[in-house]
């Protein structure tokens, strides 16, 4: 008995019943049910990752960025611009420790956020939690989005990126 | 240490051969140092995540969740998984250990790695990297110099394990079949092979990058690299951590699994689908960057194949034992094998927790999470940490606890001290963890605060700052509560282990022989209660899936609006 030496014919046992049914419902919920799942949320779900991306120079980012903040400037939170800008495109810069510019949006239209880092990886997350999305420099996210709930947001860096991260907070303003 | 070349364990029967003894020994031995460190680095951490800045630095923060991280994540449980390696290669195959100079080698350059790691987690403060140093962020070289020292120690160790097993094949020393732990411990090394030649993938161009020899490296490649590394060496903890259940069904009680044909091909699915689990990192990244079809593979289909290995273990290891206790009587309806099992065994109650927790927590949170667009509300939260709490800590760290308290009286051969400390251990251990893990999985894909984070009070000062909601008091007053007890659970673990090499009274063979008698227990026996056990847990995991989605329904509209 060396720990436990296999029974003889173990390769021709049988499967006790218990284990049998087991064996079908774990092999359905796993292949079938959660597979199926992913991929039907995938294709039919209002909350999904279809979107664009881009390879792009981090300076050149970062002027198109300074062009919209300017184009569609209302006015200034703490010394960032807030861009109030029509349904369509809008530009977000994560630069350490600072999101640009602020935006302002209406509840219900469909914007096209166009995002990247222009440094080192950051972490897009809204609070209110609504969902959080990984950046990386030198590419830039296109994701079609609706704010479906009007408010003040948090933008919240959750990916860490230098002894200041927690200081790294911006603003989505959403009115009705 | 032992001075004949051989003897045999007057418990199991097995022949214990001294170089694999002393080896078994060293690791564990630096296994448990590495996990006191850890335990005391969670310290500062935890106290700034549940009281605030104003308690501990967000500095001392980042620097303690770096070193507590490695040192637990990697440290503890590397060196651990070593010694269950060679314990497995050469007790359970008895065999002598391969190459026993190269496995020492293997040990001096781990411990050398994990030195340098805390020397420079101690003294630099550009190598606060928490634990994931994605690229661009930077250290010094010497800390990817020390990772890859102890990367190659490590392969050493697997290479030792191969080269055991290979003459083992060869002599024929264990019959026709391996015996099923042994099966366990070779996925976990195969899957380890993987997993460390990823880590080279990722760390040795890191390292002349920081040398400034390469002038960039991509940050997108990186991170997906490092994760083949990262969350490769979860999928070794998995295999290390079923292995020990296996090992504990049998000590314990005697259970033996009700179908080895089953056991062994869930462990070969984990082969199969386990390691393309590391794309489930990238699940935020557009369809542009990453098709659909690509991730839909990687992190449906193939992972999927994995979970299916869990879930058959989570019916097996169970059943085996109630097939133990049934067969030694315990024969009283559906569960009167359950509630007269020996509870005041600490080696019991840590397998019977860390396979509950491990499921309830870790394995459901996990799946839920990894499943491609539910990813967009746990990214990077709390939610994540909440996760791996479920399955490192309280699943597999707890098992390794259990498999310890019959290392200490087999191989070291001294009765434990504090025998009721020891009982209570595991209940400190597991129960605070739970509370923790449940706090941390609320806070992340409810309120969506961050992981890695010095400061969720007042933002560094920033003008932006923002309050969370009271709600949040009371998940951060369990998440403190929890994690105290935890650690005086992980505490009174070392005081256990260590007071017992120190202190611990002498075990006479006829005193093994008496306490430890291994015994398996084989016959027909249908496991009935773990049965209901079973379809009880797939509805809550399927209650709690679709929960998850529906949640996920409720936020803004993202991708195809």
């Amino acid at each position: 008995m060396p720990i436990h030496t296999p029974p003889k014919h173990w390769l021709g046992e049988r499967v006790g019943p218990e284990e049998r049914v087991w064996l079908v419902l774990a092999a359905l919920f796993t292949l079938v049910f959660l597979s199926a799942f992913m991929g039907l949320w995938h294709m039919t779900g209002r909350q999904t990752t279809h979107g664009e991306a881009y390879r792009v120079d981090p300076n050149a980012f970062r002027e198109r960025v300074m062009e919209f903040a300017e184009r569609y400037r209302v006015g200034e939170l703490n010394g960032i611009p807030v861009a109030a800008p029509p349904p369509g495109d809008v530009y977000l810069m994560a630069q350490t420790f600072t999101w640009y510019p602020v935006l302002k949006l209406k509840k219900g239209e469909t914007y096209r956020l166009r995002v990247a880092s222009v440094d080192v990886p950051h972490g897009f997350s809204l609070y209110p939690h609504e969902w959080s999305i990984q950046l990386y420099p030198g590419y830039e996210w296109v994701y079609a989005f609706i704010p479906t709930k009007a408010g003040e947001y948090a933008l919240v860096c959750n990916d860490y990126c230098g002894l200041a991260h927690h200081a790294m907070v911006g603003r989505i303003l959403v009115e009705e | 240490m032992a001075i004949a070349l051989e003897r045999t364990c007057p418990a199991t029967g097995l022949r214990l051969f001294s170089a694999a003894e002393t080896l078994v020994k060293w690791n564990a031995v630096a296994a448990v140092v590495f996990l006191l460190l850890g335990l005391l680095w969670v310290i500062p951490s935890t106290l700034n995540r549940v009281l605030g800045p104003e308690t501990i630095s967000p500095n001392l923060y980042y620097q303690a969740t770096f070193l507590h991280g490695w040192n637990m994540l990697i440290f503890w449980v590397l060196f651990f998984e070593v010694a269950l390696l060679y314990f497995a290669a050469s007790a359970i195959l008895k065999t002598p250990l391969a190459w026993p100079r190269l496995a020492w080698g293997g040990f001096w350059l781990m411990l050398a790695g994990a030195l340098l790691i805390n020397y420079l987690g101690m003294t630099q403060p550009a190598s606060f990297l928490p634990f994931t140093p994605y690229v661009p962020l930077k250290a010094p070289p010497l800390f990817y110099l020390a990772i890859l020292l102890f990367a190659v120690g490590a392969i050493l160790a697997v290479l030792v394990f191969f080269a055991t097993l290979y003459g083992a094949w060869k002599a024929r020393t264990y019959g026709a079949s391996m015996p099923l732990a042994a099966f366990g411990a070779l996925t976990a090394a195969i899957l380890a092979v993987t997993t460390l030649l990823s880590g080279a993938i990722a760390f040795i161009p890191a390292f002349f990058w920081s040398l400034g020899v390469i002038p960039e490296l991509n940050a997108l490649w990186w991170r997906h690299t490092f994760w083949g590394f990262g969350h490769g060496a979860q999928q070794v903890n998995l295999a290390a951590m079923v292995t020990a259940w296996y090992l504990l069904a049998l000590f314990t009680v005697g259970g033996t699994t009700p179908s080895e044909r089953l056991s062994r091909i869930a462990f070969f699915l984990y082969l199969l689908g386990i390691n393309l689990g590391s794309a489930h990192h990238l699940l935020t990244e557009p369809t542009g960057a990453l098709s659909s079809a690509w991730t839909w593979v990687n992190t449906g289909y193939l992972i999927h194949v994995a979970v299916l290995g869990s879930l058959i273990h989570a019916f097996s290891v169970p059943a085996a034992l109630e097939r133990g206790l049934r067969l030694k009587g315990f024969t009283q309806g559906l569960f009167g094998w359950l509630l007269r099992a020996p509870w005041s065994n600490p080696g019991f109650s840590a397998l019977v927790l860390s396979v509950v927790l491990f499921g309830f927590l870790g394995g459901t949170s996990g799946v839920t999470m990894g499943s491609y667009d539910a990813n967009l509300k746990a990214h990077n939260t709390l939610m994540v940490v909440g996760h791996f709490k479920g399955t490192v800590v309280a699943g597999m760290t707890l098992a390794f606890m259990g498999l310890t308290y019959y290392l200490l009286p087999l191989l070291f051969r001294r009765r434990l001290v504090l025998p009721g400390l020891a009982k209570v251990q595991p209940w400190l251990f597991g129960l605070g963890m739970a509370l923790l893990s449940l706090a941390m999985l609320r806070l992340g894909v409810v309120y969506g605060m961050p992981r890695r984070f010095g400061d969720t009070f007042t933002f560094g000062g920033s003008a932006l700052a923002f309050s969370y909601p009271p709600e949040v008091t009371f998940l951060l007053a369990l998440m403190g509560i929890g994690g105290t007890l935890a650690l005086l659970g992980g505490l009174a673990f070392v005081l256990v282990a260590v007071g017992t090499l120190l202190a611990g009274r002498p075990l006479s063979d006829e005193g093994i022989r008496t306490a430890y008698q291994v015994k398996p227990e084989e016959g027909e026996v249908r496991p009935r209660g773990v049965y209901a056990l079973a379809l009880a847990f797939l509805v809550f995991f399927l209650v709690y899936y679709l929960y998850n989605h529906w949640f996920l329904s409720q936020a803004w509209f993202i991708g195809r609006p």
